[in-house]
């Protein structure tokens, strides 16, 4: 498996969201994902990249096409040095939330992806990967 | 003898003013500033002598401490210059040299007035130099705060116009969401939709999401808030514009917006009009043809 394009894009604000899921958006369509798995990525990027700003207290997103023979992927790796996550069980439960929102946040993102991998130590922050491949 | 720039620089600048103020207009000439007809000649002649007249002063009084009290007038009048080029629409290059552009009839003044001595002239354009930069910077700042606010009061038009909320018939009206559905815009958002719930003695509200680009969690939460909202008051909610690709991602998800919903807007008119007692029929085709 090869990663033929990597690129990082910070997450601090609000509107640092908002880039990285045009910019998932792009690179979806640029190795030819369907109209259904663009939204399902982006979609999962939205709230991984609201969870990193939210819970993490901001960190950044690693983007990575890789390709595994003839099939192309798209692979996303939030990163912060927040408080991370104690259970990590728990966090994934639906319905369950630490802040106000609605607990389907990593669930949903694990759902939407085709490979989903969580590591988060307390006290030293979270990192989430997830992969779509076409 | 021990040579202060800061001496040799104001001594030039008041003695040598009206050749300074040549060249420079000169300069400004040349370069991009009037080409693009944004601005007269004269006007920007009308500036450079303004800022000059008071460069020469603020030196006199104050020295080279271009963030001292001395130099408040000359700091408000290319501030003042520096926000209307930025609602005028010059490049910051433009802007910045405005200012920078003076830098060369200054030191070629310095140079002919100091002749053999090349420490004067070495102190002088130090000086010169040293001073012109800092006002080429804080002119800059101007330049870039005023498109700050240029930017933000756009963004503030950009969320009052994108939520407008419509009345499509008695007692039904339509919201088309446009956009990012943030914390923010759902404050307007529901704001408005509920006045207009009062205002307008609806029964039934249409939220359409078909500008939205992408239905996350926060979006599903801010929907149901506001879905929620305008039950409390009394009116139904249809959530209309859900495409497939929506409808997939958000069974993914796992949300569940527990309303009503539909494909388009129409199919949500549809049912409002169903809800509220009316029906939309053909008209008979006349049995008298157009002749």
């Amino acid at each position: 498996m090869t990663i033929t394009k990597a690129e990082t894009l910070p997450i601090r604000s609000g509107d640092d969201v908002v880039r990285v899921r045009q910019r998932v958006r792009a690179l979806a369509i640029e190795i030819g994902l369907g109209l259904v798995d663009q939204t399902k990525i982006v979609t999962a990027a939205s709230e991984l990249a609201r969870n990193t700003l939210d819970y993490g207290g901001g960190g950044d997103v690693r983007t990575e096409i890789v390709q595994a023979g003839t099939r192309k992927g798209l692979r996303l790796i939030f990163e912060d040095q927040g408080p991370g996550i104690a259970d990590i069980e728990q966090a994934m439960t639906d319905h369950y939330t630490s802040g106000g929102g609605l607990g389907l946040g990593l669930g949903g993102a694990k759902r939407l992806s085709n490979e989903f991998h969580i590591e988060s130590t307390p006290g030293a922050g979270t990192r989430v990967t997830i992969a779509r491949w076409k | 003898m021990t040579m202060d720039g800061t001496e040799v620089l104001t001594r030039t600048v008041t003695e040598d003013e009206a050749t300074i103020l040549d060249g420079w207009t000169g300069a400004l000439r040349e370069s991009a500033s009037l080409q693009g007809g944004r601005i007269r000649e004269a006007e920007l002649q009308t500036q450079a002598k303004a800022v000059l007249g008071q460069f020469r002063d603020a030196l006199v009084a104050g020295g080279l401490d271009a963030d001292g009290e001395s130099y408040a007038p000359l700091r408000e009048t290319l501030a003042d210059i520096s926000r209307s080029r930025a609602i005028q629409g010059f490049t910051p290059t433009d802007t910045a040299n405005f200012v920078f552009s003076l830098k060369e009839p200054v030191f070629e003044a310095l140079r002919l007035k100091s002749g053999a001595d090349a420490s004067a002239q070495a102190a002088g354009m130090w000086a010169g130099g040293k001073v012109i930069d800092r006002l080429g910077l804080q002119t800059m700042e101007v330049f870039l705060a005023s498109r700050e606010e240029v930017i933000g009061r756009q963004g503030q038009e950009i969320a009052e116009l994108s939520t407008p909320v419509v009345r499509l018939w008695d007692g039904i009206l339509a919201l088309p969401l446009i956009g990012t559905l943030d914390s923010a815009r759902t404050g307007v958002v529901m704001e408005n939709l509920l006045q207009a719930i009062v205002d307008e003695e609806a029964e039934i509200a249409i939220i359409d999401i078909t500008g939205v680009p992408t239905v996350d969690t926060l979006v599903a939460q801010h929907l149901l808030k506001t879905v929620a909202a305008a039950r409390l008051m009394g009116a139904d909610c249809i959530v209309s514009g859900i495409r497939p690709q929506i409808a997939q991602t958000m069974v993914h998800l796992g949300v569940e917006l527990n309303v009503v919903s539909k494909a388009t807007l129409a199919d949500a008119f549809a049912v409002a009009l169903r809800r509220t007692g009316r029906k939309v029929v053909r008209q008979q085709v006349p049995t008298e043809g157009r002749g």
